[in-house]
C-alpha cells in the first residue's frame, strides 16, 4: 500500500489522486460546490482588502500629487517629512507593546495548557479571555487616569537615578503620558489575543511526543521545549501577527494615553513623544476639510504599506525555518 | 433531538434579543404639537432632522433636542458631534440639514455649492453658542493666578519655563510660586477652542505669540499634548504644576486664571464672554441674514478668550418639509427658553436680547 | 551501586529532590525579606508594588540557588520556567484586577433595571439609559458576525484544506495578515464612502457600522481558524478518506468538530475584538439618542459610542454622565463574556471526546 501523500496535485490530499482534480464527479456534487464557496469566500476577502486599497488610494491621492507649497497652504505640509514622526511612533509603540506583551503571553499560553491543574484552567482561559472584552474606550480612560498616574513616580525615579542611559533621559512628563504608557496599554489590550491563540494551539500538541518525551525522563519544561513549542511555531508567529496588527492601527486608546507630538526620539519618559498614524488620524479627521481629508488617508495609506512590509519581513523570517506545517 | 435543541436555543436567544430592542420611555403616543417659541403651527411636525459638527456644542444640542422632541414628538433630531469640519463637509454635500462649527464659514467655503439648499441658495452663519474658554491650572500650594497678555503667551510660546519667574512673580504678589518647570499642556486633535485661544494670543500679544491663530497649535512648539476638552482638562487633574486651557464649564474643579487686560483682572465668567458678541461687528460682504462676527477680543471689559459656535442652515431648503423642520428647530435655539436650556445642561453664556433679535430674523427667514 | 552516606532519604523516590514545603517557604522568606529591604530604603511609605516585583526576583533567585544545590541543573531550569510561566499569569492578573475594579466601582452605580429599558431620548443630565445603545450594538455586531463568520471560516477551510501550499493561498493569506492592520478608523471611513457612494451622501445608519466590524473581524477570523484547522492531524483525514468519505464531508463532519473548540474561540476573539471599537461606528452608524430597530435607514447608536460620548462630551452636571458610560462598559464586558460562554457551551457540544 502506497503511503498517503500529503501534499499531493493541486492540494487534493486523496492517496493516490493525480491531475486533474478539477474535473468534478457528477455523481458528486455536493463536492464541487462546496469547493467553489470555500475558494469564492477567499477571492471575496481579496476584494474587499482591493476595495479597501482602492479607497486609501482614490481619498490619498490628490494630497500625494499636491506640491509641498499647496499642501502647506492648504493641509498639513510636505507629506513626506509631515508622516515621518507619525510611521517612527507607529512602528517604536508597536516594538515595545510586543517586546512586553509576546513573553507574558506565551508564558500565559503555557500556564493554562500545561502548568495549571486540568479543572481550573478553562477557568483560567476564561479570566484571560476577560481582558478582550473590554472595550478600547476603557482601556483609554484606564491608562490616562490609573495607569498613567500609577508610573509616574516610577518614571520619575528612573529619570532622576538612571537618567543618563539614553532610553531615560529627557525632561521627564508630570503626567505620565508617555509612550512607554502607552505602550504597555497596548501590551495588555494585545495580551489576550496572543494567549488566546496560542493557548489553542498548545492545547492541540499531539499527546503522544508529550508522552513519549516524559516517558524518556524530560522534565516538564524540556518536554515543552522538545514537542509544544517547535509544533506551535506557525500558530505562535500567526498569534504575533495578529497581536502586531492590532498593535500598528489601536486608534482611541493610543489617542487618549498618548501625549503625542512631532518629535522623534526613543526616550520613553518624556511628553514629547511622536504621535501614532491612527491616533493622528483620529484626532484631526473631525476638523479637516478638504485636502486635510486627503492627506490623512493618505497617512493611512502609509500605515497599510507599513504593514505590508512587517507581515513581509515576518513571513520571510518564518519560511526560512518552514519545518513543521501541522501535525504528522 | 439535536434540531430540537438548536431551535428552541435559537427561539430563546430572539426572545431575549427582542425584549431589549424597545425602550420604555419611547412608547408614548405622539402628543399634540406645540411649539417651544409659541408661533402659531397649522400641521405636526415629523420627520428626522440630521446634524453634524462641533464636539463643544454637543452637551447644549442634548437639552435642546430634548426639549424640542418633547414639543414635538413625532420628530426626532439626530446631532454628531464629528467635529466642525466633518459638519461642514456633510452640510456642504447634502447629507444633513443643519451644521454646527467653531469657526464660521471661510469665503470659500461660502462660495461652494451647497446641496441641500435650494439653488443659488447660500448657507448662513448664526451665532448662538458662547462659551468662555478658561485657562486651568494646578501648582502647588497655589490656589489663585493672574496673567497679563505678555505673560500668558510667554509661558505657552515657551519662552517662559519657570514658575517663579519674574514675569508671574510680577502680576501675583502674596502668592508663593513654586521653582519647579512649568508643564504645558495643549490640544492634539485641531479644535475651535484652539483656534480661539491662538487667536486671542495673537491679537494681545502678537509680538511675543507670532503664529496666526489655527485650529491646530503650532507644530514647532513641543509640550505634553491631550485629545479633547476632557482629555485636557484630565492631564490638568492628574499633572504636576500644569497649565492648559479649555472650555471653563467642562473645568469647574480647576483653578482658572484671572486674565489682567489693562489692569482689570478678568475672570472667565458667562457675563464677561456673552459681551465680545455684542460688541463685536458683523463681518462684511456676506448676505443680508449672515451673522458672522469678527470678534473683538480688545473691546473693553470683555473676557477675550471665548469661543463662539455657528449654527450652518440653508437660506432656502430644496426639501421644504427639512426646510420646516430647520426654521422650527432653530427658531427654538435662537430663543430666550432655548438659550436659557443651553445654559443650564452645559455651561454656556446665553445671547443677548439683542443678539436673539437678529437671530429670529435670520431664522424667519429661512424657507 | 553503592550507596551514598546521605541516610535512608538516599534510595527513596525523593532523593535530591527539594522537600514538598521547600519552594513556599523561599516564597515567603524572600516577600518578608523583601518588604524588609523596601521599608529600610523608604522608610514609612512601602510601595506595595515594589515590595512584589522585589519578591519575585528573590524567590526566582532563591529557588534557583536551592534548586541547583540540591537537585540539579536540569530540575532548576525546570523549576525557573515553573516560576517563570506563574509570574507570567499573576502578572496580567493586575492590570486585569485593576481594569475590572475601576469598571466596577464606577459602573455600578447605573446597573439598575431603568438602564436597560430607557433610552436617552428627551433625556437631559441624570437619569435615562443605553437600551438604544445595547439594542444598536447587538443589531450592528450581531449583522457583523453573520457577514464575518461564514467568509471567514470557508477561507480558512480553502487555506487548510483545498488551497495546501498554491500560489492563490498564499497570496490570500499574505493579504489576510496585512488587512489585521488595518487602522479601525480607515474601515470606518471606507464604509462610510462605499455607502455614500451605494446610496447618495450621508448614508450613516447600522449596516455600514455592520461593515466597517466585518472589515476588521474576518482577518481575525481567517487566521485563527486557519491555525486551528491545519493543527487538526492528516490521520483523521485520512482514514475518512480511506472510508470514501468525499473531502467536503470530512471537513464537514470530522476536520471541524475537532477544531471545533477552537474555531469557537477565534469567533468570540474576533467578536470581542470588534464589539468595542468607537471609531469606526461613529463615523459609520452615527449617533443618536433614540431608539432605532432599523439598520438600514438612519443612524443607530452603539455601546463603544455611548461610552465615549458620555465621558467626552458630559453636560455641565459630569457625574450621571460618567456613571452611565461606565455602566454602558460593563455592560458591554457582560455581553462578551456571556458569548464567550455560549461559546464554550456550544464548543462542548460538537466537539467529540479527545483524550485531554
Amino acid at each position: 500500500m502506497t503511503r498517503p501523500n500529503p501534499t499531493a496535485v493541486d492540494g487534493d490530499p486523496r492517496p493516490g489522486a493525480v491531475a486533474p482534480a478539477s474535473v468534478p464527479d457528477p455523481r458528486r456534487p455536493g463536492e464541487a460546490v462546496f469547493r467553489r464557496l470555500a475558494t469564492g469566500s477567499g477571492i471575496a476577502i481579496l476584494v474587499i482588502l482591493a476595495l479597501v486599497a482602492a479607497f486609501l488610494l482614490w481619498q490619498g491621492f490628490p494630497a500625494l500629487l499636491a506640491s509641498p507649497e499647496v499642501l502647506a497652504k492648504q493641509a498639513y505640509g510636505a507629506f513626506g517629512t509631515w508622516v515621518l514622526p507619525y510611521v517612527f511612533g507607529t512602528i517604536w509603540a508597536a516594538v515595545l507593546a510586543l517586546a512586553m506583551a509576546v513573553p507574558v503571553s506565551i508564558g500565559i499560553a503555557l500556564f493554562i495548557s500545561h502548568y495549571a491543574p486540568r479543572r481550573i484552567a478553562q477557568p483560567l482561559g476564561y479570566v484571560i479571555d476577560l481582558l478582550a472584552a473590554v472595550p478600547s474606550v476603557v482601556f483609554g480612560l484606564w491608562g490616562r487616569q490609573v495607569l498613567a498616574g500609577a508610573t509616574q513616580p516610577l518614571y520619575e525615579w528612573l529619570n532622576t537615578n538612571l537618567g543618563w542611559f539614553p532610553l531615560f533621559s529627557g525632561q521627564v512628563s508630570t503626567t505620565g503620558r508617555t509612550i512607554l504608557t502607552a505602550a504597555i496599554v497596548l501590551a495588555v489590550m494585545v495580551l489576550p489575543i496572543i494567549t488566546s491563540l496560542c493557548r489553542e494551539v498548545f492545547l492541540q500538541a499531539p499527546r503522544l511526543h508529550e508522552e513519549a518525551a516524559l516517558a524518556l525522563g524530560a522534565t516538564r519544561w524540556e518536554m515543552i521545549r522538545m514537542a509544544v513549542l517547535p509544533f506551535a511555531r506557525p500558530g505562535i508567529i500567526a498569534a504575533v501577527m495578529l497581536g502586531l496588527g492590532r498593535a500598528l492601527g489601536e486608534t482611541m486608546a493610543v489617542a487618549m494615553v498618548l501625549s503625542g507630538g512631532r518629535t522623534i526620539t526613543f526616550e520613553l519618559l518624556t511628553p514629547d513623544n511622536p504621535n501614532t498614524i491612527a491616533a493622528t488620524i483620529a484626532q484631526n479627521f473631525p476638523e479637516a476639510f478638504g485636502l486635510k481629508v486627503n492627506q490623512l488617508i493618505a497617512a493611512g495609506l502609509v500605515l497599510f504599506l507599513v504593514t505590508l512590509a512587517v507581515n513581509m519581513a515576518a513571513r520571510w523570517i518564518v519560511a526560512r525555518r518552514a519545518e513543521y506545517s501541522g501535525a504528522n | 433531538m439535536r434540531i430540537i435543541r438548536i431551535a428552541s436555543a435559537l427561539v430563546a436567544a430572539t426572545a431575549a434579543v427582542s425584549l431589549v430592542g424597545c425602550a420604555s420611555n419611547e412608547t408614548a403616543a405622539p402628543a399634540a404639537t406645540q411649539t417651544a417659541t409659541g408661533a402659531t403651527s397649522t400641521a405636526a411636525l415629523s420627520g428626522t432632522l440630521a446634524g453634524k459638527g462641533a464636539t463643544s456644542v454637543k452637551a447644549a444640542q442634548e437639552a435642546w433636542t430634548a426639549a424640542f422632541q418633547t414639543a414635538n414628538s413625532g420628530v426626532t433630531v439626530n446631532y454628531s458631534p464629528e467635529g466642525s469640519g466633518a459638519g461642514i463637509s456633510a452640510f456642504t454635500a447634502g447629507a444633513v440639514g443643519f451644521a454646527f462649527s467653531d469657526v464660521a464659514l471661510s469665503d470659500e467655503q461660502e462660495a461652494a455649492t451647497f446641496t441641500g439648499c435650494a439653488p443659488d441658495s447660500k448657507a448662513l452663519n448664526l451665532p448662538l453658542y458662547i462659551s468662555p474658554i478658561a485657562v486651568i491650572f494646578k501648582v502647588e500650594g497655589v490656589d489663585s493666578l493672574s496673567l497679563d497678555e505678555a505673560t500668558l503667551a510667554g509661558i505657552f510660546a515657551g519662552r517662559i519655563t519657570n514658575w517663579n519667574d519674574p514675569a508671574i512673580v510680577a502680576t501675583n504678589s502674596g502668592v508663593t510660586l513654586p521653582d519647579s518647570p512649568i508643564a504645558v499642556v495643549h490640544r492634539a486633535d485641531e479644535s475651535g477652542t484652539t483656534a480661539n485661544f491662538t487667536d486671542t494670543m495673537h491679537t494681545l500679544a502678537p509680538e511675543v505669540w507670532t503664529w496666526e491663530s489655527d485650529k491646530v497649535w503650532p507644530a514647532d512648539l513641543s509640550g505634553e499634548t491631550a485629545t479633547g476638552t476632557s482629555g485636557v482638562v484630565d492631564a490638568v487633574t492628574n499633572g504636576k504644576n500644569i497649565i492648559g486651557y479649555a472650555d471653563a464649564s467642562a473645568a469647574k474643579d480647576l483653578g482658572h486664571a484671572d486674565l489682567l487686560v489693562g489692569d482689570k483682572p478678568l475672570a472667565p465668567t458667562a457675563d464677561a464672554a456673552a459681551a465680545i458678541v455684542d460688541k463685536s461687528p458683523v463681518v462684511t460682504g456676506r448676505g443680508e441674514h449672515d451673522l458672522a462676527l469678527a470678534l473683538d477680543r480688545k473691546a473693553a471689559g470683555v473676557y477675550p478668550a471665548v469661543l463662539v459656535s455657528y449654527g450652518i442652515v440653508c437660506e432656502s431648503y430644496a426639501d421644504a418639509a427639512q426646510g420646516a423642520l430647520v426654521k422650527a428647530y432653530f427658531g427654538y435655539l435662537g430663543s430666550d427658553k432655548g438659550q436659557q436650556d443651553a445654559a443650564a445642561a452645559a455651561g454656556s453664556a446665553p445671547l443677548s436680547s439683542a443678539m436673539l433679535a437678529k437671530v429670529k430674523a435670520a431664522v424667519d427667514s429661512i424657507t | 551501586m553503592s550507596v551514598t552516606t546521605r541516610g535512608v532519604r538516599s534510595t527513596t523516590l525523593t532523593a535530591g529532590r527539594l522537600p514538598r514545603w521547600a519552594v513556599p517557604a523561599i516564597g515567603v522568606g524572600s516577600l518578608a525579606l523583601a518588604y524588609i529591604a523596601v521599608d529600610l530604603a523608604t522608610p514609612g511609605s512601602a510601595n506595595p508594588g515594589l515590595v512584589v516585583a522585589l519578591a519575585f526576583v528573590l524567590h526566582l533567585v532563591g529557588v534557583e540557588v536551592s534548586a541547583r544545590a540540591v537537585e540539579g541543573g536540569r530540575q532548576a531550569v525546570d523549576r525557573r520556567a515553573v516560576n517563570l510561566v506563574v509570574g507570567a499569569f499573576l502578572l496580567a492578573l493586575v492590570p486585569l484586577v485593576s481594569l475590572l475594579w475601576e469598571a466596577i466601582n464606577q459602573g455600578i452605580a447605573r446597573l439598575d433595571p431603568q438602564f436597560f429599558t430607557y433610552s436617552m431620548r428627551n433625556v437631559v443630565g441624570a437619569g435615562g439609559g443605553a437600551a438604544h445603545a445595547i439594542a444598536g450594538t447587538l443589531w450592528v455586531t450581531g449583522i457583523a458576525t453573520l457577514i464575518s463568520v461564514p467568509v471567514g471560516l470557508l477561507t480558512a477551510i480553502y487555506l487548510a484544506e483545498y488551497g495546501r501550499g498554491n500560489r492563490t493561498a498564499k497570496v490570500i493569506t499574505f493579504f489576510v495578515d496585512v488587512m489585521t492592520g488595518i487602522p479601525s478608523i480607515v474601515a470606518g471611513l471606507f464604509a462610510y464612502s462605499l455607502m455614500s457612494l451605494l446610496f447618495g451622501p450621508g448614508s450613516v445608519f447600522g449596516f455600514a457600522g455592520s461593515v466597517a466590524l466585518a472589515v476588521l473581524m474576518i482577518p481575525v477570523v481567517v487566521r485563527s481558524c486557519e491555525e486551528l484547522l491545519r493543527l487538526v492531524p492528516n490521520e483523521l483525514r485520512e482514514a475518512a478518506y480511506a472510508l470514501g468519505v468525499p473531502q467536503w464531508v470530512t471537513i464537514l463532519k470530522v476536520v471541524v468538530p475537532t477544531a471545533i473548540s477552537g474555531l469557537v474561540s477565534g469567533v468570540i476573539l474576533s467578536v470581542a475584538r470588534v464589539i468595542g471599537e468607537t471609531a469606526p461606528l461613529m463615523i459609520a452608524a452615527g449617533f443618536t439618542a433614540s431608539l432605532n430597530n432599523n439598520p438600514l435607514a438612519h443612524p443607530m447608536m452603539t455601546l463603544p459610542v455611548f461610552v465615549y460620548d458620555s465621558i467626552a462630551h458630559p453636560g455641565v452636571d459630569v457625574q450621571p454622565y460618567y456613571d452611565r458610560a461606565w455602566a454602558g462598559a460593563l455592560t458591554l464586558i457582560g455581553i462578551v463574556m456571556v458569548l464567550n460562554l455560549v461559546g464554550r457551551l456550544v464548543a462542548r457540544r460538537f466537539a467529540p471526546r479527545t483524550g485531554r
